[in-house]
């Protein structure tokens, strides 16, 4: 058991179910208490784009091109079945016909409720990004070393 | 003061958490917040999270079948 309440989430991963997976983890710690931190890098970073679907951003024309194919939160595929991105859709659809929380109400309740979003700057340096181009709820670019430090003495998650 | 209420009878975590977790937040010292909300982990956990958030828990009973009444005060 971590001495703190704090939650940190490293996520790396683009998939749709995966977000949901992150941000239902982040809003419910923050609902309950915990200081929770999410650090997006790499695939991770199409969640917290300005950009929702697929655009030619960043700085260079290889990164352009990426950055065009990997999409923002609009188009996050399904890890598993996707269906050229249908499944995200209908599984969005199952979600409210559950009333259940869907991944946009997840993310939205997350920074209602101040999880700290974070992006890695490694990442963004590859893809070409800058600070820009991320959706202003983005608190900071962080390297390893800051992360460590802002997520010492709690948990944390890698996804 | 005032009286605010919330039903998540309906809901399913996290978002059981989350609602009451934005109605506490709106509150004013003196302010209550009843709360209907099910069996199971809302009613174990939303009455603990809010003593461990320092809200006062003044009533927790049955009402019907599965359903519980919360009263939370700042």
């Amino acid at each position: 058991m971590a001495e703190n309440k704090k939650l940190s989430i490293i996520l790396m991963s683009g998939e749709f179910d995966k977000s949901i997976a992150a941000f239902t983890l982040a809003s419910g710690a923050a609902a309950i208490g915990y200081e929770t931190n999410v650090f997006f890098t790499f695939w991770g970073l199409n969640n917290v784009k300005k950009k929702k679907g697929r655009s030619f951003i960043g700085r260079g024309v290889l990164a352009r091109f990426f950055n065009f194919l990997l999409g923002g939160s609009r188009k996050l595929p399904l890890s598993r079945l996707n269906f050229g991105g249908l499944s995200p859709i209908l599984l969005t659809g199952l979600m409210k016909s559950r009333n259940v929380a869907t991944r946009d109400e997840l993310f939205n309740a997350s920074v209602q409720l101040g999880v700290n979003l974070y992006a890695c700057e490694m990442a963004l340096t590859v893809l070409g990004l800058t600070k820009d181009d991320l959706i202003p709820e983005v608190k900071s670019i962080l390297g390893v070393a800051k992360f460590l430090e802002l997520s010492a003495g709690g948990q944390t998650l890698f996804l | 003061m005032s009286s605010f209420a919330l039903d998540i009878t309906k809901e399913h975590c996290p978002m059981t958490f989350v609602k009451v977790k934005l109605q506490l937040s709106k509150l004013q010292a003196g302010d209550t917040l009843e709360v209907l909300l099910s069996e199971g982990e809302p009613l174990e956990n939303v009455p603990k999270s809010a003593v461990e958030q320092g809200f006062q828990v003044l009533e927790l009973t049955r009402v019907k079948g599965p359903v519980h009444k919360l009263v939370i005060k700042k």
